[in-house]
C-alpha cells in the first residue's frame, strides 16, 4: 500500500516536471556552422538564458563550410563562419546577408626544441620552413634572429592541420600576406596543398605530433597552446616588433585592422606596434531582414547582449573580444536588422 | 487445465502454405532491402558529385593532384594509400588471426579459450579514436625509435623502408588498422575452423600424422576457402577504417615506395575536410572520393571472388 502523502508528492512532481518543460512556450532559435568559437557561443547561449529564458539557441559546430550552406538553404536562423564567405557564395543569398564578426582569435606557432627554448620567427622565414626550403633549425635565415638560442643542425618537421579548419584559413592567410612565393605556389584556404609537412586531425593531432616528433613545428590555436603548456614564437610584425601571442596583442591587431564596411576582413600581418601578426576574426551570418518577426526580435535582442554584455566572457575562455570601435559599428550593423 | 486441447489452435491447418509463402517474401524484402540501401548510396553518391566527374572525367582517378585553393582534384594517392594501408594490414592480421584461431580451436587447453575469445572480443568495442590516439601517443615513439630504425639498418637496401623516419606513416596506419580487423579475422576463423569435422582430424591422425600435419592437411587446407573469406571481411574493414587511420597516417596526399613516408586515404581525406569544403567543386571532389572508395570495395569484393572460385579448397564453406 502507497501512502497517500507519497501519491500526491509524486504527482506534484510529476506536474513540476510537466510545468519545467511545456509552460512558457520557448522559442528555439537555430545555428550552425564553425567549430572555433563554439565555446564562446556555447557561453553566451547559456548565460543569456538567464536573462531572457523565453529563447532558447541550439548551436551544431558542424564547421564553417556547413554553416555557409545552411544559411543559404535557410535551414538555420543564423551561420557562423571562420573566415569570410566567397563573393562567388555571397551571390547565392536569395537577400542580403550580413556578416557580423563576434571574436578574434590568435594561430600560435609550436615546436618541439630540447630545452624548450623561446624563439622568435618573421613571417619570411616561417613561409620558407612551409615552403621546404629551409629545412635545418640551425639555418642562417632562423639563427640570424635566435642570436641566444643554441639550434640543434636537426631537420626540421612540418606538421600541418589535415581537416579543413578556420585555423588553418588565418594561418595561410597570413603566410599569403608575407610571402609573395607562398602567395602564388599556395595560396590561402581552409584547406590548402602543403608543399611539405605531415597532417595531424585538429589541433589535439598537430599538439600531438608536435609533442612527439623532435625537431617538428606546427600551428595550434593559441588557446589550445595555452591549455596544453605548449612553447610558441613570437612572430615579428609589420613594424618589425616580435610580439608574443596574447589576448592583448590580437585585440591590438583587430583595432589596427582595416575593416570595411561589409565586415568581410582580414586582420593577418595587422599594422599595429603592439599587433600579433598571425590572428583572424570569426563571423556570425545573419540575414539583413529577417522573416519571422519574432524570432528576428530575439535574435537581435541577443545580438546586442552579446556586444554589450557577452564579450567580457571571451578573454576567460582564450578568445580576443573585439575593441570597442569595432564594436560599435557591429552594433549599428545589427540595428539595422529588420524583423 | 482440466482439458487438453484437440488440436493446438495456433498452427494452421495443416497443409496450409500461407506461413511459407509470407515468410519467402519477408525474407526477400530484407535482401531486396540491402540491395536498394547500396544503390541508393551510389546513386546518392553520384548525384553529389556531378560536377566533379563533368569537370574532370576519368582523369580524376590518375591525376595526382589535391588543391582547394586552386580548386583541381584528382584521386589517385587517397587510392593508393587505401589500398597499400589495407593490404598492410591483411598481411599482419591474416597470419595473427588465423594462428590464433587455430591455437583457440586446436591447441589450447580447454580453460584458457573463453578468456582469449572475451579479450578479442573486447578488443572489437574500443573505439576507433582510442586506437588512434594510443597510436599517436604508445605506438608511433615506439616505431620512430626502435622499429623503423632497426628495419632501415638492416633491411633499408629495399624501397620499402628508406626515407626520413617521421613515426607517422603508411605502416603506422597498416599495423593500427590490423590490430582493429585482427576480432573479425580470429573470430570469423574459429567459427570455421570448428566446423571442419572431427572425422577430419580422426582420419589423418589414424594415418599416422603429427599434430602439424593434422592441422596442415586435415584442418588448414580444409578450411582454405573459408578462411579466405574470413580475409576478405577484414579487408572490407581495413578499407572503411577512418578515424584512427587519420591520427596515424600523416595525412600527405603523395605516392611513395617507402613504407616510413606519410600516406592519406580516401576515407580521411572525406572525413577531414568535408565540414569546411565550401565551394561546389570542391564539395562535388569529395563526394567523387567517396564514390570512388565504394567503387574499390566492390572491384576488391569481385577480386576476391573470382580468386575464391578458382581456389581448389575441397572444403564445403563457402562465404557470400
Amino acid at each position: 500500500m502507497i501512502s497517500p502523502k507519497i501519491t500526491r508528492f509524486a504527482l506534484l512532481a510529476a506536474l513540476a516536471a510537466l510545468g519545467a518543460v511545456s509552460a512558457p512556450a520557448q522559442m528555439l532559435i537555430n545555428g550552425a556552422g564553425a567549430t572555433f568559437p563554439q565555446q564562446i557561443y556555447t557561453k553566451w547561449f547559456d548565460e543569456y538564458q538567464k536573462i531572457d529564458p523565453s529563447v532558447r539557441f541550439n548551436y551544431q559546430g558542424i564547421g564553417s563550410g556547413g554553416g555557409q550552406k545552411q544559411i543559404l538553404a535557410e535551414t538555420v536562423d543564423f551561420g557562423a563562419s571562420d573566415g569570410p564567405m566567397s563573393d562567388e557564395n555571397l551571390a547565392k543569398a536569395s537577400r542580403p546577408l550580413l556578416h557580423i564578426p563576434t571574436v578574434a582569435g590568435a594561430v600560435v606557432v609550436s615546436y618541439n626544441l630540447e630545452g624548450n627554448p623561446q624563439i622568435n620567427l618573421d613571417g619570411s622565414t616561417l613561409a620558407s620552413i612551409f615552403l621546404g626550403t629551409v629545412t635545418k633549425w640551425n639555418d642562417p635565415a632562423i639563427a640570424g634572429q635566435n642570436p641566444n638560442v643554441k639550434l640543434p643542425a636537426a631537420d626540421i618537421v612540418v606538421v600541418h592541420r589535415s581537416d579543413g579548419s578556420g585555423t588553418s584559413f588565418i594561418f595561410t592567410d597570413y603566410l599569403s600576406s608575407v610571402s609573395a612565393d607562398w602567395k602564388q605556389k599556395v595560396g590561402k584556404g581552409t584547406s590548402v596543398s602543403w608543399p611539405v609537412g605531415l597532417g595531424g586531425k585538429g589541433n589535439a593531432g598537430v599538439a600531438g605530433q608536435v609533442k612527439q616528433t623532435p625537431g617538428a613545428i606546427g600551428y595550434v590555436e593559441l588557446a589550445y597552446a595555452h591549455q596544453n603548456n605548449l612553447p610558441f614564437a613570437s612572430m615579428k610584425n609589420a613594424s618589425g616588433i616580435y610580439i608574443a601571442p596574447t589576448l592583448e596583442s590580437v585585440t591590438a591587431a583587430l583595432a589596427a585592422a582595416t575593416i570595411p564596411e561589409d565586415f568581410r576582413f582580414s586582420m593577418v600581418n595587422s599594422s599595429g606596434e603592439k599587433a600579433y601578426p598571425i590572428a583572424g576574426a570569426t563571423w556570425l551570418l545573419v540575414y539583413a531582414e529577417q522573416k519571422d518577426h519574432v524570432k528576428g526580435e530575439k535574435l537581435v535582442q541577443f545580438l546586442k547582449w552579446a556586444y554589450t554584455d557577452g564579450e567580457k566572457y571571451a578573454a576567460g575562455l582564450d578568445y580576443a573580444p573585439l575593441p570597442d570601435l569595432v564594436i560599435k559599428r557591429v552594433v549599428e550593423r545589427v540595428n539595422s536588422i529588420k524583423y | 487445465m482440466s482439458t487438453l486441447p484437440s488440436t493446438p489452435s495456433v498452427l494452421p491447418k495443416p497443409g496450409s502454405r500461407a506461413p511459407d509463402i509470407a515468410f519467402k517474401w519477408i525474407a526477400a524484402a530484407a535482401a531486396g532491402l540491402i540491395v536498394v540501401l547500396i544503390v541508393m548510396v551510389g546513386w546518392q553518391l553520384y548525384a553529389g558529385s556531378r560536377l566533379a566527374l563533368a569537370k574532370f572525367g576519368p582523369g580524376f582517378l590518375w591525376s595526382s593532384e589535391w588543391d582547394p585553393v586552386l580548386d583541381k582534384y584528382g584521386a589517385l594517392p587517397f587510392i593508393f594509400g587505401t589500398l597499400v594501408s589495407s593490404l598492410l594490414a591483411l598481411l599482419i592480421a591474416v597470419p595473427l588471426g588465423v594462428a590464433t584461431a587455430l591455437f583457440l580451436t586446436e591447441l589450447a587447453p580447454l580453460r584458457l579459450r573463453q578468456p582469449i575469445v572475451m579479450a578479442i572480443e573486447m578488443l572489437a568495442a574500443v573505439p576507433s579514436v582510442i586506437f588512434g590516439l594510443w597510436g599517436i601517443f604508445v605506438l608511433i615513439p615506439w616505431l620512430r625509435d626502435y622499429l623503423f630504425v632497426w628495419l632501415k639498418h638492416y633491411f633499408g637496401y629495399l624501397p620499402l623502408f628508406q626515407g626520413p623516419i617521421y613515426g607517422v606513416s603508411m605502416m603506422a596506419a597498416g599495423i593500427i588498422v590490423a590490430i582493429m580487423i585482427l576480432p573479425i579475422i580470429t573470430s570469423i576463423s574459429r567459427e570455421i575452423l570448428r566446423s571442419v569435422p572431427n572425422l577430419q582430424r580422426e582420419a589423418a591422425y589414424a594415418l599416422g600424422a603429427t599434430r602439424w600435419e593434422v592441422l596442415k592437411i586435415a584442418v588448414l587446407s580444409y578450411a582454405r576457402r573459408g578462411l579466405f573469406g574470413a580475409a576478405v571481411l577484414g579487408l572490407g574493414r581495413a578499407l572503411g577504417e577512418t578515424m584512427a587511420v587519420t591520427m596515424v597516417i600523416g595525412n600527405r596526399p603523395q605516392i611513395s615506395a617507402s613504407l616510413f613516408a606519410p600516406g592519406y586515404t580516401l576515407a580521411s581525406v572525406i572525413a577531414n575536410e568535408f565540414t569546411e569544403a565550401t565551394s561546389d567543386l570542391y564539395l562535388n571532389s569529395l563526394f567523387e572520393l567517396g564514390l570512388v572508395l565504394l567503387g574499390v570495395a566492390i572491384m576488391v569484393n569481385i577480386a576476391a571472388q573470382i580468386m575464391l572460385k578458382s581456389m581448389t579448397g575441397s572444403g564445403p564453406i563457402k562465404v557470400n
